[in-house]
């Protein structure tokens, strides 16, 4: 007997499917190294809430992780949630409730956007596309959340970096280089996450105002001031309607900033930040807890976005350039919103062809921010860059990929040709 | 030095320092490379001072382009360099090598930009932690990891062990306040990670460089995000009857969701050894002394400060101050921030440890130390960032005497190991260096550490950046357990050295 057939009779997979759905971890590092062995490129799925964003790629195999789930350790006191990277993140929601904490950094729920109904997907997706929702500017991005993952490289070998406790960086922060990787550097199989008591009560000041300028003046206000927010939004007056709310006493275009904390000091901060902004109550509503965690579902859902068909993409800019940035894009028929309080463009295009996403990437690119297609139509897909890189780092990023994938048969070009 | 192993010297490249020096005057000021034997002293050691080496040479750079040279020069000339900011890492990161050029960064001592609009200063790497916060706070900001030794550490030092300080409880380390670098690989190409904008897609290089010691690239600018200074601070000082009922009252005030700015617990010992260092008035009674910083709004401020007391009583405190004014809430920290001078006093030399722990097993920790204290004969003292679960024994030695600074070593890397034991980091803010490099197979096992030298290999493929440090020199310590390198002979001189 050979020694690969050797390895192979020791399989209890069959390697003639094209879909595994592995329960174990022995059952993933067996797949892998038979696909390294054999060359064979492997499609890396959890939930599929997000697989549409990425580049097309060629992969014989699917690997699907929606069974490779389940929490395996959660320490309220703490602060960290131990699980497999299958687990939904609806899972993990509902056993972080019991004991009145979260992920404080919102993840996107994709769902709306791709499937018309909530798919927040599986954390491995979560960690492995690093969106983060509106308290970014406050708490951090996923990757700063994560605080210890177990891993397959591309040649088989579990890995592991980071732990459980919050300071935990011994050599390099691996942590970080895997979120935000689309699965091209490894399979995640675990990951620890640090979680924090949910806040005593959350508000929100609702500005009327369709103005874009005067929109991000009350932002760049809020979020130097000392109210500490947690959240401004600005949705110009076509997304008004979709949000109907007992306390929200006008429609159209709004600023929208959340206070977070103990119930005195939030109502405190609240009427400070309308004194600061110079409001008056004629064009401003107040949004209790109930309705502020609605207010701020409903952005971290897209669900402005949620009929659209494609054309959909995630523009980041310094915010002293988001005005103008806007007002470069005048030529096309756009409808946008603005996230991380100013810095975080979700804008849909009615036309968008190569020609046109090359002016608005060079018009980014001008204002040193950067620009993902999360929807785009195949045909656009097929031929344009979904993620942008310099020369530079692309070399470094071929090198990274092959530290961790050798032969690249984990989602190969999903982030870049070659990749 | 003591039972320290590093790379094996290059004696062609210690034969040519002339010519070294030489062609490094070629391309930068010669006045900014340093070989004389006096010039040269000052670099010999950091904040680790119980070792020290002469670096070959030393060049002081001004640019990211004279820095991409020397760097390429190095590379092509099979060069080892090792890159300094401040040199006042606590592991050794930036200690010499014999055949190395080090690269002092002390010129890139400017401020590039503040940029209020963006909440965010662009900085040369050399400037000072503390210097960032003088530069905005007339406007009423400030950057928050605050290493203890802030007014000293360069922010490009902090960028290179991910540092800390009392604060990062609520604010996060450097990488969470981190925006951009610009850095030069060891083949001398310039790059930039990052920038005003936050998660650049792609490769969290930003996050990789974080806390990679020097290994992986030299930082020639950084931007760090900035934040508005909270309104109000107000701090309590607690005493504790026994170290369980201080580590429990950490846990429950974190599980009730109040994250104070900071809360730091020290040992009887040390709250002896400061008070009589810095008359700070700390209940010297108390087995264990708690100070708890809250920041924020008024409001704010007061209800967490009701809870924390609350919790506080609830687990038996024996004293309970909360601070009336800021001067008396400055007084609390002021013996806190004298403690390592005041174990200073205590013996010749200290060894400030820095280990993880999980907040719960804070107790289980501390007792595992005082037995190891008897053990190796030599006295301890505890400083906690309990919030965080970040440990620092301060071990107290004699450095003239090698038998004591021999028991100090190992009885450093036991409370290490037990931090690891009990689910912890050998690391909480001061990186690995010299000092822990050996223990890295305790927490790591070969596939682990493997995978992290093929990183380092792919962007350093001779290894020449700040080798020796951070991956342990026997890389076979996975079999073997623990390393032991004893008068600098090893079993495998061949074995490459990271």
């Amino acid at each position: 007997m050979s020694m690969e057939e050797k390895q192979n009779s020791q399989t209890s997979l069959d390697f003639n499917q094209n879909i595994f759905k592995p329960s174990s971890r022995d059952e993933i590092v067996e797949i892998v190294k038979n696909c390294y062995r054999k060359n064979i490129p492997l499609e890396i799925n959890g939930l599929k809430s997000k697989n549409k964003i990425g580049r097309n790629f060629q992969s014989e195999k699917t690997l699907d992780l929606s069974e490779y789930k389940g929490i395996i350790d959660y320490k309220p006191e703490e602060l960290y949630i131990k699980v497999k990277a299958g687990t939904s993140l609806k899972e993990i929601v509902e056993e972080l409730d019991k004991n009145n904490q979260q992920l404080a950094f919102e993840p996107n729920d994709f769902g709306y956007l791709f499937s018309g109904e909530s798919n927040s997907g599986s954390i491995g997706g979560v960690v492995s596309c690093n969106f983060a929702g509106s308290r970014r500017f406050k708490v951090g991005s996923v990757r700063d959340h994560i605080l210890g993952f177990q891993g397959i490289n591309g040649k088989g070998e579990t890995i592991k970096s980071g732990g459980t406790v919050v300071k935990n960086v011994t050599g390099y922060d691996l942590s970080k280089l895997i979120s935000g990787s689309f699965g091209t550097l490894t399979i995640l199989t675990e990951l620890s996450i640090k979680v924090l008591p949910k806040p005593e009560t959350s508000k929100t000041l609702i500005i009327k105002n369709p103005h874009l300028k005067k929109a991000l003046d009350y932002l760049r206000k809020g979020l130097s001031s000392s109210t500490d927010p947690s959240g401004g939004v600005f949705y110009p007056d076509y997304f008004g309607e979709n949000f109907v709310l007992n306390d929200l006493t006008h429609d159209g275009g709004l600023t929208a900033i959340r206070i977070e904390g103990p119930i005195n000091s939030v109502d405190q901060r609240i009427s400070r930040l309308s004194k600061e902004l110079g409001l008056i109550d004629q064009e401003l509503s107040i949004l209790d807890n109930e309705q502020s965690n609605i207010f701020w579902s409903k952005t971290k859902n897209l669900e402005v976005f949620k009929s659209l068909k494609s054309n959909l993409l995630r523009i980041v800019v310094p915010i002293s350039d988001t005005l103008q940035v806007i007002q470069k894009f005048k030529n096309y028929e756009i409808k946008y919103f603005i996230d991380w309080g100013g810095s975080l463009i979700w804008s849909s295009f009615d036309q968008l062809n190569t020609k046109i996403l090359n002016e608005i990437k060079d018009i980014v690119k001008n204002h040193h921010g950067y620009i993902t297609l999360i929807k785009v139509e195949e045909d656009l897909k097929a031929s344009a860059d979904i993620f942008t890189i310099d020369p530079i780092k692309y070399k470094i990023s071929e090198k990274i990929k092959r530290s961790f994938d050798p032969k690249r048969i984990f989602n190969p070009g999903k982030m870049y040709t070659g990749i | 030095m003591s039972s320290l192993q590093m790379p094996k010297v290059d004696n062609a490249i210690m034969s040519k320092k002339d010519k070294i020096a030489s062609d490094l005057r070629g391309f930068i000021n010669s006045k900014n490379v340093l070989s004389n034997v006096d010039e040269l002293r000052p670099f010999e050691t950091d904040g680790l001072t119980a070792y020290r080496q002469m670096p070959l040479l030393v060049v002081m750079p001004e640019t990211a382009e004279e820095v991409s040279q020397i760097l390429k020069y190095c590379n092509e000339n099979k060069i080892k360099v090792v890159p300094r900011g401040a040199g006042t890492g606590l592991s050794g990161g930036s200690m010499p090598l014999e055949d190395c050029v080090l690269i002092a960064m002390g010129k890139f001592n400017k401020i590039i930009e503040i940029d209020y609009e963006n909440r965010c200063v662009v900085t040369q790497p050399c400037v000072t932690n503390l210097a960032i916060t003088h530069a905005v706070q007339d406007k009423g900001f400030y950057y928050a990891p605050d290493p203890s030794s802030q007014i000293a550490c360069s922010i490009g030092g902090n960028v290179a062990e991910n540092s800390g300080g009392v604060h990062s409880l609520k604010y996060g380390a450097t990488t969470n306040n981190l925006l951009g670098i610009e850095v030069v690989l060891m083949d001398g190409t310039i790059t930039r990670f990052g920038g005003k904008v936050m998660d650049a897609e792609g490769y969290d290089f930003l996050g990789l460089m974080t806390g990679s010691e020097g290994l992986l690239g030299v930082i020639t600018e950084v931007t760090v995000k900035i934040l508005k200074a909270p309104e109000v601070v107000k701090a309590a000082l607690v005493g504790f009857p026994s170290i369980e009922d201080a580590g429990n009252c950490v846990a429950q005030i974190i599980a009730e969701g109040c994250i104070p700015a900071g809360m730091e617990i020290m040992d009887k010992a040390l709250t002896k050894a400061t008070n009589d260092y810095s008359k700070a008035g700390y209940p010297t009674d108390a087995e264990a002394m708690m100070i708890i910083e809250f920041d924020g709004t008024e409001h704010e401020v007061e209800a967490y400060i009701q809870k924390a007391k609350e919790i506080a009583e609830k687990n038996n405190s024996s004293s309970l101050k909360i601070s009336k004014s800021n001067e008396e809430r400055l007084k609390f920290w002021a013996g806190r921030k004298a403690a390592f001078p005041a174990c200073g006093v205590l013996a010749p030399d200290y060894m400030c440890m820095d280990g993880s722990i999980p907040r719960g097993k804070l107790a289980e920790v501390l007792n595992e130390i005082s037995r190891l204290s008897k053990k190796y004969k030599l006295p301890v003292a505890n400083a906690f960032h309990a919030g965080d679960g970040n440990l620092h024994p301060l071990i107290m030695f004699d450095a003239n005497d090698k038998e004591s600074l021999r028991k100090c070593e190992e009885f450093g890397a036991d409370i290490l190991k037990y931090c690891v034991k009990v689910g912890g980091a050998l690391t909480g803010e001061h990186g690995v260096g010299i000092e822990k490099r050996e223990l890295m197979c305790e927490a790591f096992n070969d596939k682990d550490i493997q995978q992290q030298l093929t990183i380092k290999v792919a962007l350093d493929p001779n290894s020449l950046l700040n080798p020796g440090k951070v991956y342990p020199i026997l890389r076979k310590c996975a079999e073997e357990g623990r390393v032991h390198v004893h008068g600098g002979k090893t079993k495998f001189p061949d074995i490459p050295r990271f």
